[in-house]
């Protein structure tokens, strides 16, 4: 595994019992005790995750916005200073390139959050599109990310913040020092719960881990892995890129069409993507619940209520810890994604009855 | 290091068996229930069900992957743990005592020499996980 390439917090993962597995190229711990406990932990108390893996590039410069404007979905013009943005880089055709996250620094300076796998892609696809004056840096090497999410992430984190947390809304976030070193911290994530992200100089985030660590021991802090990381966002149906959506996928037929702001100027992929919103989708991502015992994956095949025709494939799948059921998501045509529909799932060699279901599956 | 439990047989598929008689008791190895993480569900064979070493007898799943159970020996399946249907967590809790899987009338009783002694499964694990 030494091709990996492996976060600040690599030797900690290990000192902590992390087992690490190669996750979209990166050395990462996938769980230390249990996915099921680190998963309840983040549900009923709070837990640390290492998302340095993350990419950030940063947009500064009098064309910042025109060129955010053409290159992702959602409308940047309607983001103040200090708020964050859920969007998409999309193709022509109106696929993903990638779902990211936007966060606005100052008048004319943006950083976009994207996915580990996607980084190299991403910034290639953007450095491809830029027009006039601006200054376009892939920083992801040199900031290490932190997210401690939960309920009572807000007390730790004000345990070495002196800023007031409870004034940062949701998606929203601020600049503030962490143990003495500048830090930017968003109100928001992955799991579902309360908790903040935290973007750091990479040499310093062992520091602000640490700290978070000591000082969460009275709130029940510990430290939670990929695989719980997963189960936590499939419960509350955020979508994953290469699973859930892709370059194979509409927004729109994810369920993202809120973040598709067609009524702002021109954008890759708004042609597309006005034609099927006036048209109609074909095919929709469903969320489903297993009527009986088993485990939904990624690739089982989805069947109709009669078990006869195959009508799509699991996008992302698990046995939910709090629900204690197999859920999971998929696309099929939109004749059959009605919400209370029947459908059968293959699981090996028998179809296993599934429901169609309103996300999320778990409500926080 | 993983808890190999005295008294038994085990097989490369990280299966134990626990001989009884004509009988035997088998389960899934420390070794293999840590491999596997929590375990969310054990399918398991009907009664009656006559299965060939080497076959397939069940699958197991934790939340990260599923696993098949691989019979260590030839048999008659003539009872199964029903306890682990709703509470399947038993084979990482206790994976040679409360957590077996099924017991089996044997067929053939010279198989089990193609079983491994606790001590050569450990060498056998350490063979294919050098640690």
């Amino acid at each position: 595994m030494s091709e990996l390439k492996t976060t600040p917090l690599n030797e900690t993962h290990r000192q902590l019992g992390g087992k690490m597995v190669d996750f979209a190229g990166w050395e990462m711990p996938i769980q230390y005790k249990g996915v099921i406990a680190e998963h309840k932990n983040t549900r009923e108390a709070v837990s640390l995750f290492d998302v340095s893996h993350m990419g950030e590039i940063y947009f500064e410069g009098k064309d910042a916005l025109t060129n955010l404007q053409k290159l992702t979905c959602n409308d940047v013009s309607k983001m103040q200073i200090g708020q964050v943005q859920y969007s998409a880089l999309l193709y022509e055709n109106g696929t993903f390139v990638d779902d990211i996250t936007v966060y606005r620094l100052a008048e004319s300076s943006y950083f976009l959050c994207v996915n580990a796998s996607n980084v190299e892609k991403n910034f290639l696809w953007i450095q491809s599109h830029l027009q006039g004056d601006l200054l376009c840096e892939n920083r992801s090497s040199q900031i290490g990310q932190i997210a401690i999410q939960g309920q009572k992430a807000i007390n730790v984190l004000q345990q070495i913040s002196k800023e007031s947390l409870e004034e940062i809304k949701y998606y929203w976030f601020r600049e503030m020092e962490l143990c003495g070193f500048p830090t930017t911290v968003a109100r928001m994530g992955y799991t579902g719960e309360d908790g903040f992200e935290i973007y750091c100089p990479q040499e310093h985030t062992v520091a602000i881990w640490e700290a978070l660590m000591e000082k969460g021991q009275s709130f029940g802090i510990a430290p939670a892995g990929l695989g719980a990381r997963d189960t936590l966002r499939l419960e509350v149906c955020f979508p994953l890129y290469g699973q859930d959506i892709d370059d194979q996928h509409l927004p729109l037929e994810a369920g993202l069409g809120r973040f598709v702001a067609l009524e702002k100027g021109d954008f890759i992929g708004k042609d597309i993507l006005q034609k099927t919103k006036k048209e109609g989708i074909q095919r929709k991502l469903i969320r489903f619940v297993l009527d009986v015992r088993g485990v939904p994956r990624s690739h089982y095949l989805i069947y109709d209520a009669e078990g006869q025709r195959s009508i799509g494939e699991v996008s992302s799948g698990t046995s939910s810890p709090t629900l204690g059921k197999g859920i999971g998501m998929g696309y099929v045509p939109i004749e059959h994604s009605k919400i209370g529909n029947k459908i059968n799932i293959q699981i090996r060699n028998k179809m296993v009855p599934a429901s169609i279901v309103k996300p999320p599956f778990v409500t926080i | 290091m993983r808890e190999i439990a005295s008294g038994l047989l085990y097989s490369k598929d990280h299966e134990w068996v626990r001989i009884d008689g004509t009988e035997c008791v088998i389960g899934i190895s420390d070794h293999a229930q840590n491999s596997l993480g929590d375990i969310v569900f054990v399918e398991l064979p009907a009664l009656d069900d006559e299965i060939d070493a080497g076959d397939e007898f069940g699958t197991i799943e934790s939340v990260k992957a599923v696993s098949s159970l691989v019979m260590p020996m030839s048999g008659k399946v003539i009872e199964i743990n029903e306890a682990l249907d709703d509470e399947p967590e038993m084979v990482n809790d206790d994976c040679y005592g409360a957590g077996w899987i099924i017991r089996i009338e044997t067929a053939n009783m010279e198989e089990q020499a193609a079983l491994l002694s606790p001590e050569q499964y450990e060498a056998f694990l350490a063979e294919e996980e050098p640690e």
